[in-house]
């Protein structure tokens, strides 16, 4: 099986973040940089499925340089192969990202292409889908539950209160979520591994962008509320608060 | 002119809330743009819930009905819409950010090489241009965006906007697409048991922590959850010592959600989980450390032990109700 994984990398989810001057986006000053969880479920999977059947797996990033350590820790994992699409920082537009990993991976051949459920900075969760669709590929997004049986794909997907059972044939597009499987801890072995893996660097013409970040900002502050009181005690007095003053029960 | 177009949700022959919400949404939009606002609802057989449509101000409602639509697919869908997008001049196409929207939506808007602005929890119109309020890092900052598009395509996060009752008589017709071959077929639908509600459609949640001390004490967030109708959520450390499963995580690298209450259960309130609720519109936290964070965003604290305090809420709701 060939199979690739599209990976990001994103602020470690203990950041607080700062705005930058600019005011318009997030400041990169200080901040912790990790492999998107939900990308980890992802290469995961496709570790698995080339322990299983044979083949190997490409992980590919876009960014500048400074995504590497990231593109790393996915090797480190034990994928084969990376590629980096250069772009001079990450674009705000999801469309211009999915357009310019679509346009690599229609390269690639690969029989599977999986991403993260969605990138745990800007969230937007959009990127697998639109990929699938530029390459008119099925996808299957939000998938905690994969089975193939030959070049069929029986995957099931959260959706509120449940899941769906999907039915898709290769090659296909999937997007991961936490619980697919537990992903493996990079040994010592593979970071050492990793290291010497080329990075392959591609380029790729960007779209010009049509969605613009006009702003960045602090969500409104909470006012702090109050300490009811102590242990059971204060539960009457929390049930009056809640019916009477919030109103909410 | 604008034509704003509010794509249904329906399940079990049901609309969903958040089409309602987003129908206000797009009434309001088309209002303050000056255009018109319609709602398009796509199925085997949604006529008979074309009148619905009619309650929240719409001027007119799209059917795509089709046999080929039983089985769902993603793709199909995201074709019809596209297409009708296009025959009856939309601008702007809205639908929830449930399960269901966030998935397709993306396609459309790949087909009509426009950006998605996923998940937005507000908007703003100045001099006919409108900027839309989102989320990054699960909460932790708001980004205003705008786009220069073809086509505004939207998700609207649930529980968010208001629904707003503005009876109109919409004229409603059949429209006719090409449906494409599917490429993805839903074969079924596997709920959980007992139909639970999910922490994201949730108008209250009751959330547990490493607090609860293990998976033996979570009948305690389900009773309260019961007396309350409320979903029941969990937090990260909850989830990762497998007490429950992560379809319930709220947080950064879970669910983000804004119930009208959320009740914090022997929840510290690490950064990543304040992201994903601190939109809550009240806040309660019953943790037994009053440094813990998560009082600096609730609205009501008890300092005190879980195992003690919620037992006696449950007794003092089942109390209030009975009344």
């Amino acid at each position: 099986m060939n199979i690739a994984v599209c990976v990001k990398q994103v602020p470690d989810t203990e950041t607080r973040p700062k705005i930058d001057p600019s005011g318009k986006k997030m400041s990169e000053e200080g901040v912790k940089w990790i492999l998107n969880p939900y990308d980890e479920f992802a290469v995961e999977e496709a570790l698995q499925l080339v322990e299983k059947n044979g083949g190997e797996v490409t992980v590919i990033s876009l960014g500048p340089a400074a995504v590497e350590p990231t593109i790393r820790a996915a090797l480190a994992m034990g994928a084969q192969k990376a590629i980096r699409i250069e772009a001079e920082e990450n674009p705000a537009d999801p469309l211009v990202t999915a357009k310019a990993l679509a346009e690599v991976l229609k390269q690639g051949n690969y029989d599977l292409i999986f991403f993260g459920k969605q990138a745990i900075d800007d969230d937007y969760a959009q990127v697998p889908q639109m990929v699938a669709t530029a390459l008119d590929l099925p996808c299957a997004t939000v998938v905690v539950k994969l089975d193939i049986e030959g070049e069929k794909l029986t995957v099931e997907r959260e959706i509120e209160g449940g899941k769906e059972k999907l039915s898709l044939s290769m090659p296909a597009v999937i997007s991961a979520q936490k619980g697919l499987n537990e992903p493996r801890y990079r040994s010592l072995k593979g970071i050492m591994k990793a290291k010497k893996i080329p990075i392959e660097t591609v380029q790729v013409e960007l779209a010009s962008g049509q969605l613009e970040i006009e702003k960045v900002k602090f969500p409104p502050e909470k006012q702090p509320g109050k300490i009811v009181g102590k242990g059971a005690d204060a539960v009457p007095e929390l049930v009056r608060l809640l019916h009477e003053e919030a109103k909410v029960i | 002119m604008s034509h704003i177009l509010i794509v249904y949700e329906i399940r079990d022959q049901k609309i969903k809330k958040v089409s309602f919400e987003a129908t206000s949404a797009g009434v309001d939009l088309a209002n303050q743009l000056g255009g018109t606002a319609s709602a398009l609802l796509i199925g085997s057989a949604v006529k008979d819930l074309a009148p619905e449509a009619g309650k929240y101000g719409v001027e007119k409602v799209f059917l795509i009905e089709d046999g080929g639509l039983e089985k769902f697919s993603p793709d199909v869908m995201a074709s019809a819409i596209a297409q009708v997008a296009e025959q009856v001049g939309a601008t702007h196409i809205l639908m929830g950010a449930t399960a269901l929207g966030k998935d397709v939506l993306p396609r459309t808007a790949f087909l009509l090489n426009s950006p998605l602005v996923q998940d937005i929890i507000g908007y703003q119109v100045n001099d006919g241009k409108v900027t839309y309020l989102r989320p990054m890092l699960a909460g932790k900052l708001h980004t205003e965006v705008s786009l220069s598009s073809a086509y505004h395509l939207a998700t609207l996060r649930p529980n968010v906007f208001p629904v707003k009752e503005s009876p109109s008589s919409p004229e409603v017709s059949t429209l006719q697409v090409e449906l494409p071959a599917p490429k993805a077929v839903v074969e079924e639908i596997l709920a959980e048991a007992g139909g639970k509600l999910d922490v994201t459609e949730a108008d209250i949640i009751v959330s547990g922590g490493r607090g609860m001390k293990g998976p033996e004490n979570w009948y305690l967030i389900e009773n309260l959850a019961e007396v309350l109708g409320a979903a029941t959520g969990a937090s990260r450390a909850a989830v990762d010592a497998g007490w429950r499963d992560h379809a319930e995580q709220v947080g950064q690298t879970g669910k983000t959600v804004s119930p009208s209450l959320y009740i914090a259960c022997g929840i510290s309130g690490a950064i990543q989980h304040l992201a994903g609720m601190s939109s809550s519109k009240y806040i309660v936290a019953i943790n037994k450390d009053p440094e813990a964070p998560i009082f600096k965003v609730a609205d009501y604290g008890i300092v005190g032990d879980v195992m003690e305090v919620l037992p006696k809420l449950t007794e003092e709701i089942k109390k209030l109700k009975s009344e």
